[in-house]
């Protein structure tokens, strides 16, 4: 065997020295810059006209925090029919059947196409339209008995997020690939079963950010059913300003509460995603 | 007098203005090998995934086991099948796909117990000594509990065939099984294969391993633009082919 060439003169061996720190002077200067606005701001709340004492004492006051478990109730119970609706308005969206296909596409339309606030009103305004209600020969109610906040904040805020819901479904589903249908039908499964066993689960996967963002949207969205008088967080924190004039205090202990709800999500919907991330990352083998 | 597992008769398949199948007939007899081989678009593919009715014919018959795939014979004219019936007809084939489209939520002994369980309703305990039985068989009792993302393109290929053999089919269709493989891991399929069709399992495999071909099938088909050009023993159209196309064909293989 030949002896390897000898090596040009000229390039010293560098491997003793180690890499000097940066002094990074943007970073000093602008965290500097930075720390001089937020005091700015700090000072002139601290000297503007709030009443702190206020808010501390109204953030853990007993109609704020039955306001939060209200907006929860209502977040989770409308996020769920939401999702159902949304599953199935997709399976229908994705299906070959043209009547399933265009009443899909015809509820995403009329629903997605509306302001939430405005279905809202018109839930709870059924009555003007509808009387009495019920299954004729069967049952039937007053509307306005039946209409109550609870019900129009939960079928207006639903059934709009099923329309979004539906979109991000669909987006899921068609994320996965067509092999996967055809490996389930190879082994003789039906449509359904197929979308339910095979592809729905790797959907998930896909849709769970999205999702994330759309139930963090609903946690706030539910402040809309003020309107119709739903006793959620920023309807009593209105009611408790209409008495004492105190706005802007009530206003912020509304906003903490919102800010801490989103806070927890974040980190339960990571607990969500390595849930259904199973078979996708390589594990230690 | 034995009857033909597969029959297929005067086959047509259009994909808008293309010929994909172009009247086929064919006919498959119970324990034969037989390989399928041709350029791409030749319609090999297409005539498998005809058989297992991912793909629907335009015009003939196929036949599985004596009974009419797909399709009902009612006062001279045929009506389609529901999903339900042509699923039940699905369980006769296995399929075997180029990209072997496991399931990636499930480990290999889920991928396997799947169909069994969910489809055919049998017990998880029986299904379950099976599928590790049918995992010993392609030699992979180790990786039961491995994902898809955690074993290599053979071992996959490997769990597909588990899988599609767990529902005991009569028929197995291989749809290039081993062109998605690096050229190391192709003997390791073929391999299963091999003990597979000396086991007397009826097999169609499209593929393009000519070695395979000659080592194991009974019987070879040479297509082309949609038609059999040639058919018959592996020595004799692979080693001494009567049509020019098929010479041309083997020629730019080999």
């Amino acid at each position: 065997m030949k002896p390897a060439p000898a090596l040009a003169e000229g390039f010293p061996d560098l491997s003793g020295m180690s890499i000097a720190r940066e002094p990074h002077w943007f970073r000093w200067l602008s965290a500097a810059l930075i720390i001089l606005v937020l005091a700015a701001i700090a000072r002139a709340f601290a000297n503007g006209q709030i009443e702190w004492s206020y808010v501390s004492r109204f953030l853990t006051a007993k109609v704020i925090l039955e306001g939060i478990v209200n907006t929860m109730v209502m977040a989770v119970l409308a996020m769920a029919l939401g999702i159902v609706l949304g599953i199935v308005v997709a399976i229908m969206r994705l299906s070959p059947n043209p009547v399933l296909k265009t009443v899909a596409a015809g509820y995403t339309w009329l629903f997605r196409g509306t302001p939430l606030i405005l279905q809202l009103l018109l839930w709870f305004n059924l009555a003007l339209v509808f009387p009495t209600i019920g299954i004729p020969g069967v049952w039937s109610a007053r509307a306005v008995d039946v209409m109550t906040p609870f019900l129009a904040a939960l079928l207006g805020l639903g059934i709009n997020q099923g329309a979004y819901t539906s979109e991000v479904m669909r987006a899921g589903m068609l994320s996965v690939d067509i092999g996967q249908y055809e490996a389930a039908q190879a082994i003789g499964m039906g449509r359904l079963r197929a979308l339910r066993r095979i592809v729905l689960p790797q959907a998930m996967r896909v849709v769970i950010p999205p999702l994330g963002n759309e139930f963090i949207g609903m946690v706030k969205a539910t402040s809309l059913a003020s309107v119709i008088q739903y006793p959620e967080l920023l309807h009593n924190a209105e009611n408790i300003y209409y008495a004492n004039s105190r706005v802007i205090e009530l206003l912020i202990v509304a906003g903490l509460w919102y800010l801490l709800v989103v806070s927890i999500l974040t980190p339960l919907q990571m607990l969500l995603e390595r849930r259904f991330a199973r078979g996708t990352l390589r594990l230690a083998q | 007098m034995t009857k033909p597992l597969v029959a297929i008769r005067s086959v047509a398949k259009n994909f808008g203005e293309f010929q994909a199948l172009k009247s086929v007939s064919l006919d498959v007899w119970p324990g034969e090998v037989m390989c399928l081989i041709g350029a791409s678009g030749s319609g090999k593919t297409t005539l498998l995934r005809c058989i297992n009715q991912l793909a629907t014919i335009d015009a003939g018959g196929i036949w599985l086991d004596g009974e009419l795939l797909g399709v009902r014979e009612q006062g001279g004219r045929l009506h389609r099948l529901g999903e339900r019936e042509i699923g039940r007809q699905r369980l006769k084939t296995g399929m075997v796909f180029q990209r072997f489209n496991l399931f990636p939520h499930k480990t290999a002994l889920e991928n396997i117990t799947e169909g069994p369980v969910q489809v055919q309703g049998r017990k998880a305990d029986e299904v379950r000594t099976e599928a590790l039985e049918l995992l010993r068989r392609v030699g992979l009792s180790a990786k039961a509990d491995s994902y898809p993302a955690q074993l290599s393109g053979g071992q996959q290929q490997r769990v597909a065939i588990a899988r599609a053999l767990a529902m005991k089919p009569m028929l197995m269709l291989f749809d290039e099984p081993t062109s998605a493989l690096d050229p190391e891991l192709v003997g390791e399929v073929l391999a299963v294969m091999k003990e597979l069709a000396r086991s007397g399992m009826t097999m169609m495999v499209v593929t393009h391993e000519l070695g395979f071909a000659r080592e194991v099938a009974d019987r070879v088909v040479y297509m082309d633009q949609g038609a059999i050009v040639e058919q018959g023993r592996a020595s004799d159209v692979l080693g001494a082919p009567r049509e020019e196309r098929t010479r041309a064909f083997l020629s730019a293989v080999i």
